[in-house]
């Protein structure tokens, strides 16, 4: 089995395995790029705890993830296995209040005390 | 490495014919624009499915040669 494949396997178990995963450049709290800092301030904002992986430490992850969502850049968010978006969409999202009700929905811990 | 805004508008709408663009410079350095795009092709599609429409009309530019594009998207109706 090929390196790809590998990262693709990997991808995908660490995708499933946890029920909010960021792909992003930096660590939680500590991004080092404004549209990853976009969203891990969302998440830290409403409360969900998330796995972070810092695409920068792991140019294979880095590129492997764009293609296995077929989305070209970083940061990626994922809620119980669904690619959901990247900064534009998950900002976007948590304005008009769906993140939260797509939180809800899945059944992840999430602060609702959040407007 | 950079685009200017009318090489984005005119790749939109190459795939878009009829769709309404409007593109910002947020830097001046041809890398980091914001667009708002609304198309009758985005009709009950997510809005995943939307924006991967787009960049798929960019031709693999955006995450190479178009740093960063802020993007937006509504269906027409």
């Amino acid at each position: 089995m090929n390196a790809q494949q590998n990262v693709h396997d990997w991808i995908g178990k660490t995708v499933a395995g946890n029920d909010v995963v960021l792909f992003m450049k930096g660590r939680k709290g500590m991004p080092q790029c404004g549209f990853s800092m976009q969203v891990d301030q969302i998440l830290t904002l409403l409360g969900v705890d998330y796995k972070d992986i810092n695409v920068l430490e792991d140019a294979a992850v880095r590129d492997g993830i764009k293609e296995f969502s077929n989305w070209p850049t970083i940061p990626q968010l994922y809620i119980k296995g669904e690619f959901v978006g990247g900064c534009d969409i998950v900002r976007e999202m948590y304005e008009a209040g769906e993140l939260q009700q797509m939180l809800s929905e899945k059944g992840v811990k999430h602060d609702t005390a959040v407007a | 490495m950079a685009m200017d805004a009318h090489e984005i508008e005119k790749l939109i709408r190459a795939r878009f014919p009829d769709a309404e663009v409007t593109i910002q410079d947020l830097a001046g350095d041809g890398n980091h624009y914001a667009a708002h795009v609304t198309a009758k092709e985005f009709k009950g599609k997510s809005r995943v499915q939307q924006h991967k429409m787009v960049y798929d009309a960019l031709e693999g530019r955006m995450g190479g040669v178009l740093h960063a594009l802020a993007l937006t998207t509504s269906p027409k109706d």
